[in-house]
């Protein structure tokens, strides 16, 4: 193949309205970097679109094994999508494990393209095929395309200079190329990664262009491509967008937190998945000022944090379920010290290791409840990838404005999915900053006199002249902070502490309401947000009645929330786990919830929620 | 140490009562660090102690200084955070055999391999004092305590070796019951940069007393206590009659007239080996018989935390200062009209 441009003799596409399309193979096969390739060309054409990555636990799962399977999702529309989609319209598969683990997702109907190459003997084995799928009825429900794309490759790489098996690591990019034929992508967003990533003049960089082309080529020239889609650029409002994953807005949020807080930024955390790559970011940040702390534990996470705050910083630290219980003691402690800090628990599937490279709401009851003593904390949650950024800015005002500990929720699925950003202003960001204690010659400095709104105590650091103070664990007294262990002082501090998270609450926005009527409302938090939202809609327009309410505070709740939700007959609850915000509505507000439960380590599906609202509304109406 | 001390010793007390029982060791320090840092030109605000739980730990509460009384074992991670985020201010660290060694174990060796800049003070009582008398990681095997009513089992820690073994860039040695001393170790490790860990042998007088009696005991003390001082040949003994040799075996201890006087060992506390000083950390394996107290080693290593300013420096000289706008566009952005 040589380098003249690609001349597109191509047919008029079938314009669709949106598709989703699952790239799948071996951990090996590149399938992510295709992936989020293809979202990106997709992006620049104006496509709105939500990503879906899907990762095996192992590192190195044995190659070719159902258990190494590796598979990145895109949904990209002409409209405003909130999903990555239930189900695939395309899935490509690289080898007979990836399509035996995702055949039963894709759509009856479907379009599946298959590297024919690796479906030999030993690969059909190890994915458990007794025969082979593309030569007998198997897939006759699927619209079949196969290409050897393992000889197409090695064949157009040969003058690159990659030798060997090596040639093979450019299929996912032959895969990438007869993709973005197929749904009429721009391939010059690609070819412009692989001159910064390696230079066009390297062996590997041409030899990824070089299979680029080939895949794009080999759908003009093979006539069973010819059917061909393209999905028109999404009236998306008006403005600079980026593709964003979840952890690199959360990350973004803090660091824009802490420069409106105007306090250097700490990091003290230990790699956690899928909550590593948020330390990464910021260590990658380092010129804001940014002190990253790769520590040896989860507890001296925290606790470097802690002391990083008891220092006068914007104090972070990062984790996952497991982690949030190690650090569960400094918490407890950074509450009681009232100290600012902004612990984010990147929730995946438990109890234990449980599958920690997917999606579950596993750690709600955790967090609002996971620690000893009497220990409030504000919690907060995400609902998309690009929320994450604000709700990371908001965690820090709230930090830092009510000198507390707080707890910013994310999971698995916002960690690494995608969707585009419209750019805020960010000279527009408010000025959250809060001035450190100061006092009158001779004034004897108090630490635990509060203000009176928000109940925030004084905060003086390390370096300030008079006003050297000892912070501890034990019992403080009111006003000086000495340790008391006085009992009316003691009950005193326990509501005064709870106190402080009511304080928070009487600032925070009501909750909206998203439709009408007084039968049904869906109550959700956190990622499950776009499917709740894509399936009330989708029942809205049907003309049933139905609405949808999200949080974002979860602790203190919305002060409307009671009476919102009691004034519909019916409150649907559906959770990435077994019931725990519906725990926590019932305890508040002794109303009784329908608990809609699915913990597949996956995102929820808008189409199971739709199907449950309707058994609600047909129940509602058949009584 | 300057002449015109800026301060007293009673301006680094507080007005909380020191709630340790009457007799213990721990009061002794406590005077010793008040007297030192009065004695200093340092901001008193620019002071931090930082402990985690124990008996020794109540320690930050008596100082009029910056400090936390945190949580078991932990001391050393949240001093970490202070000294990584402020590495103008002197942060110290109070810690005990229990907290320090057992629950804590893991942090301490990573400050001290990391050469955090903090100023560790174990009180070494031997045993578990604030919950009544427990054998502790220091506690000698056999020792019988209420939880080892037959004798532990436990083969102790040497804190000096273990910290040598975390390559810690100054380790030290002293005893509560020499002011002097403890003062002038004290001050060799607040002008070392770097992590410092000082061992206090602590008597605790109601669980644990007379612990340290072959050091402290009148009749024993000089043929018990090491004296090991940079640049000095190490010999001890009323009439340093004894000395320490070091050959391929490790160290031990000789009659100097049997040895002779050219072969007894030079003390190298710079020695950027480590391997030495353990090898004299080993010359007893807890405060029994012949024992070494002084600076088993001090070398210079950057400090963690000036290493991670001139990181930010470099990454703000290759980069220029952060600027949320062009960070939120690193991706790549297109435009929607
Ligand atoms: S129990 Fe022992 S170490 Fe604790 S205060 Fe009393 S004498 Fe001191």
């Amino acid at each position: 193949m040589s380098d003249e441009t690609l001349t597109d003799e191509r047919p008029v596409p079938e314009q669709i309205d949106d598709v989703v399309i699952r790239f799948a193979g071996d951990s090996g096969d590149g399938m992510q970097l295709a992936g989020t390739q293809f979202t990106a060309s997709s992006a620049m054409f104006g496509n709105d679109l939500a990503t879906l990555p899907n990762f095996p636990a192992e590192i190195r799962a044995p190659q070719g094994t159902i258990g190494g399977v590796s598979s990145f999702q895109v949904h990209i529309a002409d409209w405003d999508i909130l999903t990555p989609g239930d189900s695939p319209d395309c899935l490509v598969a690289m080898n007979p494990a990836a399509l035996k683990a995702n055949l039963s997702d894709l759509v009856k109907g479907g379009l599946l393209i298959v590297n024919t190459d690796a479906f030999d003997e030993r690969n059909l084995a190890k994915a458990g095929y007794d025969t082979n799928p593309l030569d007998n009825d198997a897939l006759d429900a699927y619209q079949v395309l196969g290409a050897p794309m393992e000889m197409l490759t090695k064949e157009a790489v040969k003058d690159s200079g990659v030798k060997g098996r090596a040639t093979l690591r450019s299929k996912n990019f032959f895969a990438l190329g007869l993709m973005s034929w197929i749904y009429t992508r721009p391939i010059e967003p690609v070819l412009d990664w692989v001159d910064k990533k390696f230079g066009t003049d390297t062996p590997v960089g041409k030899a990824n262009v070089m299979a680029l082309k080939a895949g794009y080529n080999y759908g003009i020239t093979t006539e069973a491509f010819h059917h061909t889609y393209t999905i028109q650029p999404a009236p998306l409002p008006a403005g600079e967008y980026t593709n964003v994953v979840g952890n690199t807005a959360t990350a973004w949020g803090l660091i824009a937190g802490a420069e409106q807080a105007k306090l250097p930024l700490f990091i003290g955390s230990y790699p956690i998945t899928p909550a590593t790559t948020i330390l990464e970011e910021l260590a990658r940040n380092k010129n804001f000022g940014v002190k990253s702390f790769q520590a040896e534990d989860e507890i001296a996470g925290i606790g470097t944090a802690l002391g990083a705050a008891f220092a006068g910083r914007l104090a972070i630290t990062t984790t996952s379920g497991p982690g949030l219980a190690l650090k569960s003691e400094t918490l407890s402690l950074a509450m009681i010290m009232e100290l600012p800090m902004v612990v984010v628990d990147v929730q995946r599937g438990g109890p234990s290791t449980g599958l920690p490279t997917k999606v579950e709401q596993s750690d709600l009851l955790f967090a609002m409840y996971g620690r000893h003593g009497e220990s409030p904390l504000p919690i907060i949650s995400t609902s998309t990838p690009s929320d994450a950024f604000e709700v990371a800015f908001e965690a820090v005002r709230i930090a830092v404005t009510y000198m507390t500990p707080v707890i910013l929720m994310t999971d698995g699925y916002i960690a690494t999915s995608s969707e585009p950003w419209r750019l805020p202003d960010v000279s527009a960001l408010p000025d959250i900053s809060r001035p450190f204690a100061s006092i009158q010659d001779g004034e004897e400095f108090l630490p635990y006199v509060r203000d009176p709104e928000t109940l925030a105590r004084p905060w003086a650091i390390p370096g300030q002249a008079g006003m050297e103070h000892r912070l501890g664990g034990l019992e403080k007294d009111a006003t000086t902070g000495n340790v008391s262990y006085d009992p009316d002082n003691h009950e005193s501090m326990l509501h005064t502490r709870a106190r402080k998270i009511e304080a928070l609450g009487k600032s925070l926005p009501e909750v909206e309401i998203f439709g009408e009527g007084s039968d049904l409302v869906v109550l959700g938090w956190g990622s499950t947000y776009g499917a709740i939202r894509t399936a009330v809609t989708r029942v809205q327009k049907t003309g049933r009645k139905v609405a949808h309410v999200h949080l974002r505070y979860i602790n203190p709740l919305p002060s409307n929330l009671g009476a919102v939700l009691s004034s519909f007959d019916n409150v649907l609850v559906p959770e990435i786990n077994l019931g725990q915000l519906s725990r926590i509505v019932r305890a508040e507000y002794l109303i009784d919830t329908h608990s809609f439960n699915r913990v597949l380590g996956q995102p929820m599906r808008a189409r199971e929620i739709e199907t449950k609202i309707y058994e609600l509304l047909d129940q509602e109406v058949s009584s | 140490m300057t002449d015109t001390a800026r301060y007293t010793r009673s301006d680094f007390q507080t007005d909380q009562e020191v709630r340790w029982c009457p007799g213990c060791g721990d009061y002794t320090i406590l005077a010793a660090v008040q007297s030192f840092l009065a004695t200093l030109d340092v901001d008193r605000e620019k002071h931090v102690f930082v402990s985690g739980i124990g008996c020794s730990s109540r320690f930050p509460y008596y100082m009029n200084t910056y400090g936390l009384h945190t949580v078991h074992g932990r001391a050393p991670a949240i001093a970490t955070g202070i000294a990584t985020a402020n590495p103008e201010l002197t942060v110290w660290v109070i810690t005990g055999d229990g907290d320090g060694l057992s629950i804590g174990g893991n942090h301490l060796i990573h400050a001290l391999r990391r050469n955090v800049n903090l100023n560790i003070i174990m009180f070494n009582n031997q045993i578990y004092g604030l919950t009544k008398g427990q054998y502790s990681p220091t506690s000698e095997v056999g020792k019988r305590t209420k939880t080892s009513p037959m004798g532990s089992i436990d083969r102790p820690f040497n804190p000096v070796s273990l910290a040598l073994g975390s390559e810690a860039s100054f380790v030290a040695r002293t005893i509560d019951m020499d002011r002097n001393h403890t003062i002038e170790m004290l001050d060799a490790m607040f002008k070392h940069e770097g992590a410092g860990l000082l061992e206090i042998y602590q008597n605790c007088n109601v669980f644990n007393d007379k612990a340290f009696l072959d050091l402290t005991d009148k009749n024993s003390r000089d043929s018990n206590r090491i004296w090991i001082r940079d640049g000095e040949p190490i010999t001890f003994g009323a009439d340093n009659e004894y000395g320490v040799v070091v050959d391929g075996e490790g160290a031990r201890v000789v009659e100097v007239a049997k040895a002779g006087h050219r072969n007894i060992h030079v003390h190298d506390a710079g020695a950027p080996n480590p391997a030495i000083a353990f090898a004299l950390s080993r010359l007893s394996y807890g405060p029994y018989g012949p024992t070494p107290l002084g600076i088993f080693r001090n070398v210079d290593v950057p400090s963690y935390g000036h290493e991670m300013e001139n990181q930010i420096a470099e990454a703000q000289a290759a980069k220029g200062p952060g600027e949320m706008a062009k960070l939120i566009r690193s991706r790549g952005t297109w435009i929607v009209d």
